[in-house]
């Protein structure tokens, strides 16, 4: 009996020794590729294997029965299948379908430039705004360093593609900013308002974007704002221009913080340091005070308030072109507040909605006089010219919007977003003239509702379709608009994408204080986009198409709509390089664009290629940081080839035919990061145009004086000052650890 | 022929819990000594994948999935072209396996600093800001859990000493977290054969280094 036993024994770890099995196969995506490195698994045992460069596999076991063997990968859907593990060898073989991640697929980039921490495409962010020499720190003049838009020195606006500054829409957590820029004074480019170092993101899109978006002709830059800081800290800046301080509290939980800011800006100084062309008998000042408040809500959902609120004051004078020995006066007062509430709140299951409202009101006390030697207004002359100089308007625009949006992701990538907006403008006006005072009153309720779904078809081939309605109560007028995107990765990281798309906007109403049932403005775009996308390398062509119909045309005082028969077109050939490897510690970027344009739009007489548009315009941006110096220098070169001016010595058939020479600027800038008395500093100094090259933005001609041969005087419109100096220093005190995590590239 | 009976009873089942018991012993020890000659990108790879299939079978142990993220980072380093992004969202999904397991670990809290510093290796410049962030908290999680642990001050003396000086970096600033660590690394008692006992050899390099 014992003998049986120990030979049972025997026979039963015999059989456990011997009985080894071979389990080997391949492992294929469905086009048939194989697939190496894929995880084999043979389930609820420590075996398997990885596979080859061919996707074979191969291991043994010494299990026997039946089994399951699964094939796994990141970026595949694992396949589980049965097997049974009796005889010498068993295969088992897998076709793993494409799990569409965000990190292998296709992007929709629906013509825009991204520049945010999720998606890697990092165009432009608010670091790289404050380093670009000669953009000053301001967030549209960074982007003018990007291929589409252009440099127009005379006035502030985003000028996309030959579009006009009002065909660009700037939104702030995904309400509109009704008055991005500081108040328009005549010659004189203003700044944008908000520092770049509120948004976390900016995608700026020349052309071709989303339904999501509406009511611009051309573009959107789409800013969002930042969450939660890291940690409570107190901040200061002091400069020849301004002083500024302001705190951001985070609460312990830091579930919650709490900021506020205020600075004041006085040119005064400066302008005695550096002369200017005209005379600032006031030098523009500026009080301006800002809060927020963030908090967090479940499920990681946001709710951000932003409070803004501005003064400002200024006053010039020039020398009259129509008259010896009088000035032309102008005086500009305005106070700006913006609010802003935003919600953003995954709602579980897919489901996110994002919710915003905001508030804006914008009041300009603007006066013009024409003086005499003693400065003092000149009486009723009876010369048009002169008289019309004297003039005072009082401007009011207030805008309330509404906007809801709600996001459904559905399996893998694919999304569909939906929801609606609604904006209530109103904007009053009282001019008084000499000869009499008007008032004018254009209301203005606009709501939209749309819808757009994001369709991955497979890893390289994705379809972003949409359709927005619009409707206008002032003008009574309706539309649909479609969009649409196609995006194809040739191989990663190289794609190409296709967008069309049919793009609305109400006439300026500024046009429409008489009459206002005219069609809403149209451009359709066809955008062809090559990328190439790595952490170190961008490269973007683009070829587009816009043709503009329904244009507003006025009378020839440039007064009051009269038709919507304008029309125009816009094509061009786009190219942006940026480069953040080659070079230890160099960042740069080349930009080119190529323009044709031409329109027939307000008191234009002929078709012909409008003011704001260059045909070849040109960026090259450079910037070097030492990081154990802590030290960087940043330089930027833009060129431009001559744009039209209107010269009134022509016949009108001539109109805006003759070309302003050939515009380069150089800029530099220099930032040291240091400790200024326990404060994390940066030292900042800036030049514009270095060289002192002369820039001619346009010229302006006399409307009465005339020279001996019987022609208007001519005069070049440049910047008030020829150059541009800036100095500075930011500190910050808090309780900083994230600091002590730059890493020894940065 | 009773006794003969129990006697097999008894063999056959000591003999499988023993299989059973050192089934994992021996293939956690099997595993670890391959990762301690693994070279090449291929050879970590292939440890990460038997670290994941140890801990999808035996389902309750956590060291598995450590030791498969772990691998797997080390994957991210040893090729400058990799994508760092991608290798971090495997070791992301082991993690979170091994979490789901030990909830509140400070070697589980380490690993997901090291895999947010190296995600933000990726482009430093504009996500020192996020992934620092991360980086750092998950130190402080860690610190809150085991204030013992050398690994915790090995990887922030690590930081300190990447990080430039003008921002309390350096050198010098990094020196008495090398020697915290150091010190610790003298007294960590390790809980079993098969946790983590890494850092103590690199430490000391740095400290001498930061001696120099």
């Amino acid at each position: 009996m014992k003998k049986s036993v120990i030979l049972l024994l025997l026979l039963l770890i015999g059989i456990s020794a011997n009985a080894q099995i071979v389990v080997k196969g391949t492992v294929k995506d469905n086009r048939g590729k194989p697939i190496k490195l894929a995880l084999i698994t043979l389930i609820d045992t420590y075996d398997g294997a990885t596979t080859d460069s061919l996707g074979k596999f191969s291991f043994k076991s010494y299990d026997k029965g039946e089994y399951a063997i699964s094939a796994s990968l990141i970026g595949y859907r694992t396949q589980t299948i049965k097997i049974l593990l009796e005889k010498d060898t068993v295969v088992a073989n897998f076709t793993l379908k494409d799990d569409i991640t965000e990190l292998d697929a296709v992007t929709i980039t629906a013509g825009s430039f991204e520049a945010n921490d999720k998606k890697r495409a990092t165009v432009l962010n608010p670091l790289d705004i404050v380093t670009t020499a000669g953009a000053g720190a301001d967030i549209s003049s960074a982007l003018q360093t990007l291929p589409g838009a252009q440099r127009v020195g005379e006035q502030e606006g985003l000028f996309i593609r030959g579009g006009s500054a009002e065909e660009s829409k700037i939104i702030i957590d995904g309400a509109v900013v009704n008055n991005f820029f500081f108040s328009s004074v005549p010659g004189i480019q203003q700044r944008g308002r908000f520092s770049p170092f509120l948004f976390s993101s900016t995608a700026f899109s020349t052309g071709g974007y989303s339904a999501l978006y509406g009511q611009a002709l051309s573009a959107v830059l789409n800013l969002e704002s930042i969450d939660i800081p890291d940690a409570s800290e107190v901040q200061y800046g002091i400069s020849p221009i301004f002083t500024n301080a302001g705190f951001q509290k985070v609460a312990k939980s830091k579930k919650s913080s709490f900021g506020m800011s205020y600075s004041y800006t006085n040119l005064a100084l400066y302008m005695k340091l550096i002369p200017q062309g005209p005379d600032f008998f006031r030098p523009p000042t500026s009080h301006n005070l800002d809060a927020n408040f963030r908090m967090k809500t479940f499920k990681n959902g946001m709710v951000k308030v932003y409070g803004y609120l501005n003064t400002s004051d200024l006053g010039l004078k020039n020398n009259s072109f129509d008259s010896v020995g009088l000035y032309n006066q102008f005086k500009l007062k305005n106070i700006n507040c913006f609010v802003n509430v935003s919600w953003k709140q995954p709602l579980g299951k897919g489901w996110k909605l994002f919710a915003v409202t905001s508030y804006s009101n914008n009041v300009d006390n603007i006066s013009g006089e024409v003086q005499d030697k003693d400065y003092n207004r000149i009486p009723v002359t009876g010369i048009a010219t002169l008289d019309n100089g004297n003039f005072d308007i009082d401007a009011y625009k207030t805008m309330l919007q509404f906007r809801t949006v709600i996001e459904k992701k559905i399996k893998g990538l694919n999304a569909i977003r939906f929801g609606g907006e609604t904006w209530r403008n109103e904007d009053r006006s009282n001019f008084s003239f000499y000869y009499a005072d008007f008032k004018t009153f254009v209301p203005e309720t606009y709501s939209a509702g749309f819808v757009e779904s994001d369709i991955f078809i497979s890893k390289k081939l994705a379809f972003r379709p949409g359709l927005r309605y619009e409707y206008s109560a002032l003008t009574q007028k309706a539309n649909i608009a479609p969009r649409g995107s196609i995006s194809y990765l040739l191989a990663k990281p190289t794609q190409i994408s296709f967008d069309y798309g049919i793009f609305y906007q109400t006439p300026d109403r500024k046009y429409m204080t008489q009459q206002s049932n005219f069609d809403f403005t149209r451009a359709d775009h066809y955008i062809l986009t090559f990328q190439h996308f790595t952490k170190d390398y961008t490269f973007r062509a683009q070829v587009f198409d816009k043709e503009y119909k329904s244009l507003l045309k006025t009378d020839s005082t440039n007064q009051f709509a009269v038709s919507s028969d304008g029309y125009g077109y816009a094509r061009g050939i786009e190219i942006f390089w940026r480069d953040k490897k080659t070079i230890k510690g160099l960042d740069y970027w080349i930009s080119y664009s190529y323009l044709d344009t031409k329109r027939d739009y307000l008191n234009f007489p002929i078709y012909a290629q409008p003011n704001f548009a260059a045909n070849h315009t040109g960026s090259i941006v450079i910037k070097k940081f030492w990081s154990k110096k802590m030290f960087g220098i940043n330089w930027s070169y833009n060129w431009a080839t001559g744009r039209p001016y209107y010269n009134p010595n022509k016949p009108s058939e001539q109109y805006l035919s003759d070309r302003t020479k050939f515009y380069s600027t150089n800029n530099f800038s220099f930032n040291w990061i240091t400790k200024v008395m326990k404060s994390n500093a940066v030292f900042v100094v800036g030049i514009n145009n270095v060289f002192n090259q002369k820039q001619v933005f346009g010229y302006t001609y006399s409307s009465r004086l005339k020279d001996d041969a019987g022609l208007f005087l001519k005069q070049a419109v440049g910047p008030p000052a020829s150059m541009g100096f800036f100095v500075g220093l930011f500190m910050s005190w808090g309780v900083d650890r994230t600091q002590q995590s730059i890493n020894n590239n940065l | 022929m009773k006794r003969g009976l129990i006697l097999m009873f008894v063999l056959i089942t000591g003999m499988l819990s023993a299989q059973e018991m050192s089934k994992y012993e021996a293939g956690m020890t099997k595993a670890l000594a391959k990762m301690k000659t693994d070279s090449t990108i291929a050879d970590y790879t292939e440890t990460s994948a038997l670290f994941e299939r140890i801990g999808d079978a035996e389902k309750d142990k956590w060291l598995p999935y450590y030791y498969a993220a772990y691998t797997n980072y080390m994957t991210g380093w040893m090729d400058e072209k990799a994508d760092k992004d991608k290798i971090a969202e495997k070791s992301i999904q082991l993690i979170e396996k091994a979490e789901a397991l030990e909830p509140k670990n400070a070697e589980l809290f380490c690993m997901r600093n090291m895999i947010a510093v190296q995600q933000m290796m990726v482009d430093p410049n504009s996500r020192w800001m996020s992934y620092g962030r991360k980086a750092s908290k998950a130190l402080e999680q860690a610190k809150d859990v085991d204030p013992n642990n050398p690994r915790i001050y090995y990887l922030e003396a690590q930081s300190t000493f990447n990080t430039p000086e003008a921002f309390g970096g350096g050198k010098k600033n990094a020196k008495p977290k090398f020697e915290k660590a150091v010190e610790l690394y003298g007294t960590f008692k390790l809980a079993s054969p098969f946790h983590p006992d890494w850092g103590k050899e690199e430490a000391t390099k740095m400290l001498e280094e930061c001696n120099k």
